[in-house]
C-alpha cells in the first residue's frame, strides 16, 4: 500500500512554527485540502483540542484533530472515497467546555432545518449543473394552497407548482412531495423542476408540495395521513386542475420519514400511486421482537415494514429508491430493494457517497424524477 | 433501363405506389441550415409546403425557415388544424384520445419486454462459450428483439386501423374540410418540407391529414423528426438519457416515403458511437434497412429506391463500426 505525500506532511516534517503555519494557511489552498482520496481537515486557533464531527456512518464520529507541535494548527487526514460529499462541523474544546462551529476556512455550506454544516466536496464530486437556476429555463409558478382535511382534522397547507407553459386544456401528471417547504428551501426543487422540464428530461408536471405540522406522527405509517393524501388531496386537486387520472401519472415522494409516509400510503392504497420516489427511507424493521434499536418513534414504522416483509406485494408500478452509503439507513434500504423488486414493480436503486441530508436528496432528483416521469427527450429531434 | 451508378444504392423495400420525384433526408436545420442548398440542387423553383407540426404550439414560428427558403413557403398548420378539429368534433377528439391512451399502454408494455430482451442480449454477449454457440445465441438474441419489434408494429397498426374505421366512416365534416384545404394547398406547391420536433406528435398529424397520399410526385425535404416520420419505421433512441441506459425502441410505422432507411438524427449527440456492440445491435436489429445517422449539414437523396449524393451521412454498420455513408461500400 502506498501513502500519498500530502501538504500537511510537508509542513509537519519541516520544523513548523507560527510563521510557516501562516504561510501554509495563506498559500491559496482550499480547505479541507483534497489530494486525491486523502482529505486533510484544518483548524487554526487557540484551543485545548479540536474534534471533527461528521455524520458518516461507519467512521468514528468524534475523530480528534492532531496539533502541529508548537503551533495552534490542528489537522486530521482521512481517506475519503472518490465522489464523496461529507457534511461536518468542528467541536472546539476550551477550558473544560466545548462548542460546535462551522469550518471558518471552508465557504461551502449546506443548510437544513437545524442550521448549517460545512461541506467537504471530495475528489470527483461536483454540484450538478441542473441544480443551479438556468436563465434559459422558463420558470414555473409556485402558489400557496390549503384546505381543511377531515382525515387529519385541521387545515393542511403547502405550495402548488405549475409548469411554465401550463394550459388548462392539457392534462398533467401529479407529483405529491412530503416536507414540501423543506424540499423547496433546501434542495432548490423549483429550479430543478424548471431545468429538467426545459431539458425535456421530465414532462410538464403539477407538483403539490405538502407540509405537516406533526410529521413524526403523521408520516410514521398513519392511516389518516394516507387517507388525507389519497381520498382528499388528490380529488381536491383533480377537481381544480387538469390532472391525468391514472396510477402511472401519480407519484408520491419523500425523504426519511417522508419516504415512509409515501410508501405506507401506497401500501394502504395499492395500485393508486403508480410512481414512488423514496429517498433515504427510515424503513426500520426487526427480525425478532417489535422494538427497533431506533426507539419508540419508529414503532409504527417497524409495524408497517415488518408486515410488508412478511407479505410483499406490488403497491406501485415504478419505484425509485436512493440512499447515502454514509447513512445508517443504508442497511434498511438495501434490505428493502430486493423485496420491492421481487413483486414485479420496476425498481431503480441508487446509492451515493453521501449522508442523510438535503443535498444528497437534491443530487438524486434528476435520476429519480426522470425515472418515474421520463420526459419527451426520446421523442424530440429538432 | 440503366442500373444504379456507383454513387447509388438500390434498397430492397417496397416503394409507395406513387413515389415522390425525390426524397431528401437532411440533418438538423436549427443552427446551421443547409436546406436551401438542397432545394437549389433539386431544382425546386415553385412554392414549398411547410410542415412544422412537430414544433407543436410553436408551429407558427416559422419566420426563419420561410426566410431561409426565400419566402415562398406555405405552412400547412397541421397542429393548429388538428386542435380546431378536436375542438369542434368532441366525438373525434374522444376517440383520438382513447387511441392515444391505448398506444401509450402498448408502448409501455413493449418497452418492458424490450428492456428484458436487451438485458438478455447483453448478458449472453458477456458469456464465454465456443464461437459457433455464441454466434447462434447472438443471432437468437437479435431475432427475439426483431420479433418483439414486429409484434409491436403489428399492435400499433391494429390500433390505427380500428381508429380509422371508427372515425373515417363516415368522415368527420371538420376533418374532411381541413383535409380538403390541406390537399388544395399542397396542390399549389412543387415540394414539401417537413421539419423536426416531437416525432410522435408530428407523425400523428401527418397521418391524420393523410399527407402520405397527398405527396404525389413532389420533392420531399425532411429533417430530424421529419425524416424519421417519413421513413418506414420510427426508432426512438438516446444512449444516455437521465433515467438510465437508453433502449432504442420503435414508436410506430412512418409514412414509408423513405423505404429501407432507419433515420438517426444527431448521432454524434445521441448515440455512443464508440460502443461497437450497441452499433452492431442497432444495425443487425433493423437490417436489411440501412441505419443512417444525420449530423448537422448532412444529406442524402432518395429517388425511388436509389440513395445518392450522400453528404456527411453516417452509416451504422453490422460489424459495429460506423463511417461516412458510401453507397458502393454500404450496399446491402
Amino acid at each position: 500500500m502506498t501513502h500519498r505525500h500530502t501538504a500537511i506532511q510537508d509542513l509537519v516534517t519541516h520544523a513548523p512554527d507560527a510563521g510557516k503555519v501562516q504561510t501554509f494557511l495563506s498559500s491559496g489552498k482550499r480547505f479541507p485540502i483534497v489530494e486525491g482520496s486523502s482529505v486533510t481537515f484544518i483548524w487554526h486557533g487557540q484551543a485545548d483540542g479540536v474534534t471533527l464531527r461528521h455524520w458518516i456512518y461507519g467512521l468514528e464520529s468524534d475523530s480528534a484533530l492532531i496539533r502541529v507541535q508548537g503551533t495552534d494548527l490542528f489537522y486530521l487526514t482521512l481517506e475519503i472515497p472518490h465522489g464523496s460529499r461529507v457534511e461536518y462541523k468542528y467541536e472546539v474544546h476550551r477550558g473544560g467546555g466545548s462548542h460546535w462551529i462551522e469550518d471558518p476556512f471552508n465557504p461551502n455550506r449546506a443548510r437544513d432545518p437545524f442550521g448549517a454544516n460545512s461541506v467537504l466536496q471530495g475528489e470527483g464530486y461536483e454540484i450538478p449543473t441542473w441544480t443551479n437556476k438556468d436563465p434559459l429555463a422558463r420558470e414555473g409558478k409556485l402558489e400557496p394552497f390549503g384546505f381543511n382535511s377531515h382525515a387529519l382534522g385541521g387545515r393542511q397547507t403547502g405550495h402548488l407548482y405549475l409548469p411554465a407553459r401550463f394550459r388548462k386544456t392539457r392534462l398533467y401528471p401529479l407529483l405529491v412531495v412530503h416536507d414540501g417547504s423543506d424540499y423547496l428551501k433546501y434542495t432548490g426543487m423549483k429550479a430543478v423542476l424548471d431545468n429538467l422540464i426545459y431539458r425535456l428530461e421530465i414532462p410538464d408536471v403539477i407538483v403539490a408540495f405538502t407540509d405537516s405540522s406533526d410529521r413524526l406522527r403523521e408520516y410514521a405509517n398513519d392511516e389518516r395521513h394516507a387517507r388525507f393524501l389519497t381520498e382528499e388531496l388528490v380529488p381536491d386537486l383533480t377537481a381544480r386542475l387538469p390532472i391525468l387520472d391514472r396510477p402511472g401519472a401519480r407519484c408520491l415522494m419523500g425523504a426519511s420519514f417522508g419516504a415512509v409516509a409515501s410508501f405506507s400510503t401506497a401500501y394502504r392504497y395499492p395500485g393508486f400511486w403508480g410512481r414512488l420516489i423514496l429517498q433515504s427511507g427510515s424503513f426500520a424493521f426487526t427480525d425478532i421482537g417489535k422494538r427497533n434499536r431506533r426507539g419508540p418513534l419508529f414503532d409504527r414504522v417497524v409495524e408497517c415494514v415488518n408486515h410488508y416483509r412478511e407479505e410483499p406485494i406490488a403497491v406501485s408500478e415504478r419505484v425509485f429508491v436512493s440512499c447515502g452509503v454514509y447513512e445508517s439507513l443504508i442497511y434498511e434500504n438495501r434490505s428493502m430493494v430486493p423485496l420491492l423488486d421481487a413483486t414485479g414493480m420496476q425498481v431503480k436503486f441508487v446509492e451515493a457517497r453521501d449522508g442523510h441530508n438535503w443535498e444528497n436528496w437534491r443530487d438524486r432528483l434528476r435520476e429519480g424524477l426522470s425515472w418515474v416521469f421520463p420526459g419527451p427527450l426520446m421523442f424530440v429531434y429538432e | 433501363m440503366s442500373g444504379p451508378s456507383v454513387r447509388e444504392v438500390v434498397l430492397g423495400s417496397a416503394v409507395p405506389s406513387m413515389p415522390p420525384r425525390a426524397v431528401v433526408l437532411l440533418g438538423p436545420q436549427r443552427f446551421d441550415p443547409s436546406l436551401n442548398e438542397s432545394v437549389t440542387k433539386l431544382g425546386v423553383s415553385g412554392r414549398i409546403a411547410v410542415i412544422t407540426a412537430g414544433w407543436q404550439e410553436r408551429e407558427s414560428e416559422d419566420e426563419e425557415l420561410s426566410e431561409h427558403l426565400g419566402g415562398r413557403t406555405v405552412n400547412l398548420r397541421l397542429h393548429q388544424r388538428a386542435e380546431e378539429i378536436f375542438k369542434a368534433d368532441v366525438k373525434l377528439k374522444t376517440a383520438h384520445r382513447e387511441r392515444q391512451e391505448v398506444l401509450r399502454h402498448r408502448q409501455d408494455f413493449y418497452r418492458i419486454r424490450l428492456e428484458h430482451s436487451l438485458d438478455a442480449e447483453h448478458v449472453i454477449r458477456q458469456r464465454s462459450a465456443p464461437d459457433d454457440i455464441l454466434a447462434d445465441e447472438a443471432l437468437a438474441s437479435v431475432e427475439a428483439i426483431r420479433s418483439l419489434d414486429a409484434w409491436h408494429l403489428g399492435q400499433c397498426a391494429r390500433v390505427r386501423k380500428d381508429f380509422a374505421e371508427r372515425c373515417d366512416t363516415p368522415e368527420s365534416p371538420m376533418l374532411a374540410k381541413h383535409r380538403h384545404e390541406v390537399a388544395a394547398q399542397i396542390k399549389e406547391c412543387d415540394a414539401i418540407a417537413i421539419a423536426g420536433g416531437h416525432v410522435a406528435s408530428l407523425l400523428n398529424r401527418l397521418t391524420l391529414f393523410q399527407i402520405g397520399k397527398l405527396v404525389g410526385s413532389r420533392v420531399v425535404f425532411a429533417w430530424s423528426a421529419g425524416a424519421m416520420a417519413i421513413s418506414e419505421r420510427v426508432v426512438l433512441f438516446h444512449d444516455d438519457p437521465p433515467q438510465g441506459p437508453g433502449a432504442s425502441e420503435l414508436l410506430d410505422e412512418g409514412l414509408g416515403l423513405a423505404p429501407g432507411v432507419v433515420v438517426f438524427p444527431e448521432p454524434e449527440e445521441r448515440l455512443k458511437l464508440d460502443r461497437q456492440e450497441r452499433i452492431e445491435l442497432l444495425a443487425r436489429r433493423f437490417a436489411p434497412a440501412l441505419c443512417l445517422g444525420f449530423p448537422p449539414r448532412s444529406r442524402v437523396i432518395l429517388r425511388g429506391t436509389r440513395l445518392s449524393a450522400p453528404q456527411g451521412v453516417l452509416c451504422l454498420r453490422r460489424d459495429g463500426t460506423h463511417g461516412l455513408f458510401d453507397p458502393k461500400k454500404d450496399a446491402a
